[in-house]
């Protein structure tokens, strides 16, 4: 967190209002610059095939009048709130409440999860978002074993969120295989899938291995555009079967669930049954998840993420330590892209681009890397926030990249929780500063 | 023998394209050690802004087609340098100091922000552009009536990567500010204690890097006749293959690497298939990393405890 370390102390800074202009002015000036051309004039291709524009001088003026009154309160909040790194201290009750709230946060959400379906029975809407919700918590879990206990940071999760879905598509609509047979096969596939990605890329660390994930990301999807015959290309799998309760179908017919239960058939049952599905296998992450961080090998992930070198020197099988992680997160992964394929009943290569890794990766840096809360919490702002720009479409992804980088700056350790190992020693122990220095992690 | 001539020097334009983003990636890795995954957007900016001047140009009345491409040029190369510029300023700086995966995340944050804000501004359709170098030469007539062609656009993309190696290189071997930068690439805290302003220097790699990009963002544009907001994003993947497998942080390395990439592709279309293409390239990524990890003229990097 020693983000301004490198710069004078804040003590020195200049802070009277002649600087605070200054600054302003300077950042209007780059704005305009950098806006003049790409806001300032719109082309579009024209009737006849070449290319018009016209001017759009107001939103220029705009803009920039934005980016000076915007500067001047960056730097006011920025005085107003002091160095960056200083250690706040925060009244008693108000520790005692978070506290408080820290541990009673989690078994409410969990109720309140499973009581969704009762409450908001009638609001589709809700109900339909909450499954998104529950689909993207179970992914950020499934990822936050690969980068949050692992550190091993994965830019093409979808792949295998993708290898799921298409799995169940092709079993199911080619060979007829229910659901319950199909999800542990997708699970399997996706992880048999995450040890294929896993076995090259043993020997690449940090930004390497991102740009291998992602390349490989890229290349389950391009295969899946381009074989045809197979997967259908971009017109994608439609008509894959929806799933059933253990054997029984929830439709309408003689055989449905309504009519064996005696109760009148609404298409709600099955809205209802698929958010208990999810939740069930969010859950089943969630718990696998907690399990293994007290297994040898959740140890070893953690030791990984922390200090590769001193891993090995302790003896710890890299290897399989690695291909364990890319596995797991894979078959979680798998088990969700499965769900999606019965829940939407079509998918297609669109769903799969690189677009949705970073949404799923921004989940789990958003939550703290580590923390599977903070995931859960993370997902929620997430999707919510994406849905509350529902009516601003395009907007919506330059509004989160801007958070992403928002992000970074202010906490880039994420907004909940703190990657604390979960084995530490209780003593300080003195350690020569250039370890310190390195900043690993 | 005339279709193989003619694919290489396809293959030789295109990687002198690659060759130049590349250049930008290996430049930020060799100082600050983090990829840039912004950087194929800021090429992608580069290539719109070159569009739009040269359309504002062409409207004012200009007709003198090597003052127009002057002008496109400096213009192309200022404005992106500052776009480069002030994505250091915004979103690499304050996380300097960071935890390793930070500027990577914040990277590619700011890859999205770029993306989408040139769509929203300028619209998802793509911008054809009337071709502006037009005319070549025929080099060999074939016996089956297939002619190995080169034209003028290719002679000028060619001829321009040279110019602006050549004019690099000096830049990085004999300036003050290439010694400062080399400084800072082997140790920014020594070089800081010598007199060397660190954060200067990363901030002219940042802007020499977008620059160049602005250069293959616009030879694009001459070349392809088009510019479109998603076109960085493959390109990037495909400069920084280049780049790692000329060996991250070789400069030489990364020209050559974007020579290789450009004929791979260009070979793997001709002869095999063109929607693979995207395929090998990446595939390719992932072999040089595994199999050659320090690419083809980058040095091995000592893991220090």
């Amino acid at each position: 967190m020693s983000a301004t370390s490198a710069r004078p102390s804040h003590a020195a800074q200049p802070s009277g209002s002649a600087f605070i202009l200054k600054k302003a002015l300077i950042s209007a000036a780059v704005a305009l610059v950098l806006f003049s051309l790409m806001i300032g004039v719109r082309t579009e291709a024209g009737p006849q095939g070449g290319l018009i524009y016209w001017t759009r001088f107001g939103d220029l003026a705009a803009l920039v009048g934005t980016v000076f009154g915007g500067s001047i309160i960056i730097e006011l909040l920025r005085q107003w709130w002091g160095p960056v790194d200083k250690d706040r201290i925060v009244p008693k009750p108000v520790q005692s409440a978070m506290s408080f709230a820290g541990r009673w946060l989690a078994p409410a959400l969990l109720v309140f999860a499973f009581l969704v379906p009762v409450i908001f029975y009638n609001q589709r809407y809700i109900l339909d978002l909450s499954i998104l919700v529950l689909t993207y918590v179970m992914l950020g879990w499934g990822l936050n074993v690969v980068v949050g206990l692992a550190g091993l940071l994965d830019l093409g999760y979808v792949a295998f969120y993708a290898v799921g879905a298409y799995s169940y598509a092709l079993l199911a609509t080619n060979f007829g295989l229910s659901f319950w047979v199909c999800l542990p096969l997708a699970g399997i596939l996706a992880a048999f899938w995450g040890v294929l990605l896993g076995f090259p890329v043993l020997r690449l660390r940090g930004d390497y291995l991102a740009i291998v994930t992602l390349a490989f990301g890229e290349i389950i999807r391009l295969v899946i555009i381009n074989w045809q015959s197979l997967t259908g290309g971009p017109n994608g799998v439609s008509g894959i079967p929806r799933p059933t309760m253990f054997g029984i179908p929830l439709t309408p017919g003689d055989d449905g669930l309504a009519a064996k239960l005696g109760i009148e058939f609404s298409p709600t049952h099955r809205i209802v049954f698929l958010f208990y599905l999810i939740l069930a296998m969010a859950l089943l992450t969630n718990w696998v998840t907690i399990r293994l961080r007290r297994l040898p090998i959740g140890r070893a992930w953690e030791a990984l993420r922390e200090d590769e070198v001193a891993c090995r020197a302790l003896g710890i099988n890299v290897t399989t330590t690695k291909l364990t992680a890319f596995a797991t997160g894979a078959m979680f992964g798998g088990f969700a892209g499965a769900f999606f394929a019965t829940r939407q009943g079509f998918i297609s290569p669109e769903s799969f681009t690189f677009q949705e890794s970073a949404l799923v990766l921004a989940i789990v840096v958003l939550g703290g890397m580590g923390s599977q809360l903070g995931v859960a919490l993370a997902a929620l702002t997430m999707i919510g926030g994406f849905e509350l720009f529902r009516g601003f479409d395009q907007y919506r992804m330059l509004v989160f990249g801007i958070a992403m980088v928002l992000l970074m700056i202010w906490r880039p350790r994420g907004l909940i929780g703190h990657r604390a190992p979960t084995v530490f020693l209780e003593r300080n122990q003195a350690i020569s500063s250039d370890l310190v220095k390195e900043g690993h992690g | 023998m005339d279709y193989f001539a003619q694919q290489l020097i396809n293959g030789l334009v295109l990687g002198s394209i690659y060759g130049l983003i590349a250049i930008g990636y290996t430049m930020v890795y060799g100082i600050v050690g983090m990829i840039n995954f912004a950087h194929g957007d800021i090429f992608m900016i580069g290539g719109f802004i070159a569009m739009i001047s040269f359309l504002v140009l062409v409207s004012l009345g200009l007709t003198a087609i090597p003052l127009i491409l002057l002008i496109v040029l400096l213009v192309s190369m200022v404005i992106t340098a500052l776009y480069g510029w002030t994505i250091e300023r915004i979103a690499y700086r304050p996380l300097r100091h960071s935890f390793r995966l930070a500027p990577m995340l914040s990277a590619i944050g700011m890859s999205f922000v770029l993306t989408n804000f040139s769509q929203v501004s300028q619209g998802a359709r793509v911008k054809p552009v009337p071709p502006i170098i037009t005319g070549g030469y025929t080099l060999h007539e074939g016996s089956q009536g297939f002619a190995v062609q080169l034209s003028n656009i290719q002679i000028v993309v060619v001829l321009a990567t040279i110019v602006l190696l050549a004019v690099f290189t000096w830049l990085v071997s004999r300036t003050r500010l290439g010694r400062d930068m080399r400084a800072c690439e082997q140790d920014q805290t020594m070089a800081a204690l010598l007199g060397v302003d660190v954060d200067r220097t990363i901030s002219m790699t940042f802007v020499i890097g977008a620059a160049l990009a602005a250069v293959a963002g616009m030879m694009y544009l001459l070349y392809y006749g088009l510019v479109d907001f998603f076109m960085g994003f493959v390109a990037g993947i495909k400069a920084f293959t280049a780049a790692v497998l000329g060996g991250i942080g070789s400069l030489p390395g990364a020209m050559l690497g974007g020579l290789a990439i450009g004929l791979i592709e260009t070979f793997w279309s001709a002869y095999f298939s063109v929607e693979y293409k995207d395929v090998a390239a990446f595939s390719i990524l992932i072999v040089v990393l595994i199999f050659m990890p320090t690419g083809l003229l980058g040095r091995p990097e000592v893991e220090k405890v």
